[in-house]
């Protein structure tokens, strides 16, 4: 079998084992925190006798163990099972969730990759003049500054002051594509902003390892234009240590978001996380939890396949 | 010159100009800001008269979570009533005055010295459904949230009846063992929607008599409600002007009033009062605030060393400078607390009372005086207890010190505060939203028996007065009962109650018809029965 196979099929065996590691952290975790869901629902208003009938209900009394076993057994079925708090279908309320994080992160990256790799190459083109100072000055000042700063400050210009965008992520399924990417709008610049620099660094420092190299002196020699080398020679074999940075930064998009969930009230999963785990709903958690573990092993898995893909060497081991 | 400034009066009651600009452009028209200022108040007067039918009211709203339900039994925050408001409506409803208001009853009346109470159910009145409501549906709701299974957060509230009957199809009897004259009030509570059959097997259908039926349901996200043919308060040009109702869950601060700002939502509740003044400023909106009968506490069990000596717990409540907290930590947008929990926000007040002031001297005093060994006194706080917590007991900490009291201060976590803290520990924070009457205050924090007494305030003679203070039906005699409790708690007492928060809400300056609700945000969430846009 192509080794490569075998590795995807090796990583895939290592992921599966490390998502029930995680549900397992997860679980014990949720459980640990003080009070539990029936005390979190009823809150400041519970009576002894309400929270006694609302555990029974919600199966509470059973203890951990069976309940994780009975969760596990669900989950090898396909079956999510039903949040606790509020008795609606976890997969159902997660795919809408999930669907709009995807969506975010979706046009997010296709904003913030293509655009970090250009600037690092250019800030390569122009190493140490003014171009590759304002690029690496200006990245860097916006991952520096606090995401929800940077939130606040584009709504009040784009969406108070020159009301071109909406200041609130809504949506919902009526609204056309167009009418969703104005409401994205202010949300994927901040995040386009928060993951630039890091992308843009690594892909400038891979490509300036590169450039030492006897073959780009070669190619220099022959004549060839800066752009061209960079473009054909230099970025082919910086290749996988830029991907490895844009599947984490990738991963931080999917996983990462749920300030700029809040401060713009887009309904996607890090805010959907964030209320369960407030109410001790463990379905919930532990289901968010595997997606979310699932993302950054597959995100990986890829990272390292395109490193290998990309590496000749690698490619067809002696 | 007429015309132009007939437009700039639109433009100001329209949102595009603030009052300020108006009167300078005014003023460069050749019109004093007297004049100018009386026009304003016509033009806003003449808006205000005449509801419009039509469009959509947006609120943007705090207190809404991705686990929140339909199912009324279970409602514990802000979000949650807002949106059961619209589709769903109890037997009575409070008034802005305080007095009550039929909504599924269209009567009530009481007997033996208030331990029967009968309600004639409204003729005519149907479900959204289109099903007429019977007193059997009222009945079965009830029972529904007082059951051996109930998990209903009204449980407390609906425990004191001891029987509840049908009779005919228009009459729900309930009787007590315990005269209540302020049992209808207490049907208002909004967990006791009235549902058909009670909701069993149906608890999160969210059907009821309310004026708009639900459209769309996203937990945490948000809700929309459009009008329905045949609700029984009349058609759109009476009340519930709207046609659609959106709720918009906006649990950042800043984004509540970005979304205002922006004209993305028409009213939101809770404005930061450390913003209010200046979002007040903005030319299309406003701020209004109510003062309502929520406060902010510091609770000592009085069975627990050291707090079981009077006196100590004299020298805290003389050293606390409420004048202050009221400055910094509401900004203003409340008032002074007297140590116990009712204000002129309540019925049957007694504004008589003598106000405690911040007194260092007296202080110090009870302090020598209660024999306390100088040992630390814990205060546990943390900031979900009530916004700015931490920073109203670093203030009072201070004070405390400058009499000689060693107050220390523990911060606890948000998460979990309410089952780990809140009456478990003898000293911490917390606050009350308050209740409609005197006597369900009382009876839900302060009665030997009750759940909550966070306090541990367990006095015979205080239970004595409640319960005949409760079958009094003559409101001198009941004044003069509460007024007796009232000065009780003040002095005797293990709540300190430096202060009374209001409500700020921020409104759109094209809503109109909006006005004060002592009971909740957002005119009591009733905003979108009685406003309209113009």
């Amino acid at each position: 079998m192509h080794p490569i196979l075998i590795l995807v099929a090796q990583r895939l065996a290592l992921g599966v084992l490390l998502l029930w590691a995680a549900s397992i952290l997860i679980f014990a975790g949720t459980t640990m925190l003080p009070g539990d869901v029936a005390q979190q629902i009823l809150g400041q208003g519970a009576t002894p006798q309400a929270l006694e009938n609302l555990r029974a209900e919600l199966g509470l009394n059973d203890p951990p163990v069976a309940r994780y076993l009975s969760w596990l057994g669900g989950v090898l079925q396909g079956d999510l099972g039903t949040a606790l708090t509020n008795g609606l279908d976890i997969a159902e309320s997660i795919s809408d969730r999930l669907a709009n994080t995807m969506f975010l992160a979706f046009w997010a990256a296709v904003i913030s990759i293509p655009l970090a790799i250009f600037l690092g190459l250019l800030a390569v083109r122009y190493k140490d003049r003014w171009p590759d100072k304002m690029i690496s000055a200006i990245t860097l000042t916006t991952i520096s500054i606090p995401e929800f700063m940077i939130g606040y400050i584009l709504v009040f210009w784009l969406s108070i002051k020159l009301r071109w965008f909406p200041s609130v992520a809504i949506m919902n399924d009526s609204m056309s594509l167009g009418e969703k990417l104005n409401a994205i709008a202010i949300p994927v610049m901040v995040l386009t902003l928060v993951v630039l620099a890091h992308m843009m660094r690594m892909t400038r420092a891979a490509i300036l390892n590169v450039m030492q190299s006897a073959y780009i002196e070669t190619a220099e020699l022959k004549g060839l234009r800066m752009l061209k080398i960079i473009r054909t020679h230099a970025f082919p074999n910086a290749v996988a240590p830029i991907v490895n940075v844009v599947m984490l930064n990738m991963a931080y998009l999917v996983v990462g978001v749920v300030v700029i969930e809040v401060v713009f009230a887009y309904p996607g999963m890090g805010q959907y996380l964030v209320d369960h785990v407030a109410k001790r709903d463990v379905p919930v958690v532990q289901a968010c939890g595997l997606i979310f573990a699932a993302v950054y092993i597959g995100l990986n898995l890829v990272a390292d396949i395109v490193s290998i893909v990309s590496n000749p060497r690698l490619r067809h081991p002696k | 010159m007429n015309t132009k400034l007939h437009d700039l009066t639109r433009a100001v009651t329209g949102g595009l100009m603030t009052r300020r600009d108006f009167v300078a452009r005014a003023a460069a028209l050749g019109v004093t800001a007297a004049t100018a200022n009386a026009m304003l108040a016509t033009a806003a007067r003449a808006d205000q008269t005449t509801p419009v039918a039509g469009g959509t009211f947006r609120m943007g709203l705090s207190g809404g979570e991705s686990t929140n339900t339909q199912d009324p039994a279970l409602w514990a925050s802000q979000v949650p009533l807002a949106i059961g408001r619209l589709w769903g409506e109890s037997l009575v409803r409070e008034t802005p005055e305080g007095g009550i208001e039929g909504l599924v009853a269209e009567s009530w009346e009481g007997s033996n010295e208030a331990k029967t109470w009968r309600f004639k159910i409204r003729e005519g009145i149907t479900f959204s459904t289109g099903q007429p409501v019977t007193a059997q549906d009222v009945l079965r709701t009830m029972e529904r949230h007082s059951n051996e299974e109930s998990k209903s957060a009204a449980l407390g509230i609906v425990s004191s009846i001891s029987s509840m009957r049908t009779d005919g199809d228009d009459i729900f009897e309930v009787s007590l063992e315990i005269g209540n004259a302020d049992l209808p009030i207490l049907m208002a509570d909004y967990h006791l929607m009235i549902q058909p059959d009670g909701g069993f097997g149906a608890e999160t259908a969210a059907i009821g008599t309310g004026a708009y039926v639900m459209e769309d349901f996203e937990p945490g996200v948000r809700a929309t409600a459009t009008r329905r043919e045949g609700y029984w308060g009349g058609d759109q040009t009476v009340t519930a002007h709207y046609d659609r109702v959106e709720v918009i869950v906006l649990n950042d601060a800043t984004a509540r009033t970005a979304a205002l700002q922006s004209g993305q939502v028409d009213s939101i509740n809770s404005v930061d009062p450390k913003i209010a003044r200046l979002l007040d400023r903005a030319p299309n909106l406003t701020v209004r605030n109510v003062s309502g009968r929520g406060h902010y506490v510091f609770i000592a069990h009085i069975d627990t060393a050291p707090f079981d000596n009077v006196d100590l717990r004299l020298a805290l409540k003389y050293a606390i400078n409420r004048e202050e907290l009221v400055e910094k930590i509401l900004q203003g947008y409340g008032s002074v607390g007297n140590d116990f929990p009712i204000n002129a926000a309540y019925p049957l007040f007694d504004d008589t009372i003598p106000q405690r002031a911040f007194d260092l001297e007296k202080a110090k005093e009870h302090y020598e005086k209660s024999g306390h060994d100088g040992s630390p006194i814990i205060l546990r706080v943390a900031d979900g207890a009530f916004a700015g917590a931490v920073d109203a007991a670093a203030l009072f900490q201070q004070t405390c010190l400058a009499a000689g009291i060693p107050l220390e201060i523990k911060r606890e976590p948000n998460d979990g505060y309410w089952s780990e803290v809140w009456n478990v520990q003898p000293f911490c924070a917390s606050y009350w939203g308050g209740r409609p009457v005197q006597d369900q205050m009382y009876s839900t924090a302060y009665y030997s028996g009750a759940e909550w007494n966070d306090t541990r305030w367990k006095n015979d003679a205080f239970d004595a007065k409640l319960i005949e203070a409760r079958a009094e039906l003559d409101d001198v005699k009941r004044k003069q009962i509460y007024s007796e409790m009232g000065r009780q708690l003040n002095a005797e007492g293990g709540v300190i109650l430096p202060m009374f928060n209001d409500f700020v809400d921020g409104t759109s300056n094209e809503v109109q018809g909006y006005s004060d609700d002592p009971n909740s945000p957002l005119m009591n969430y009733y905003a979108f029965k009685h406003t309209w846009k113009a």
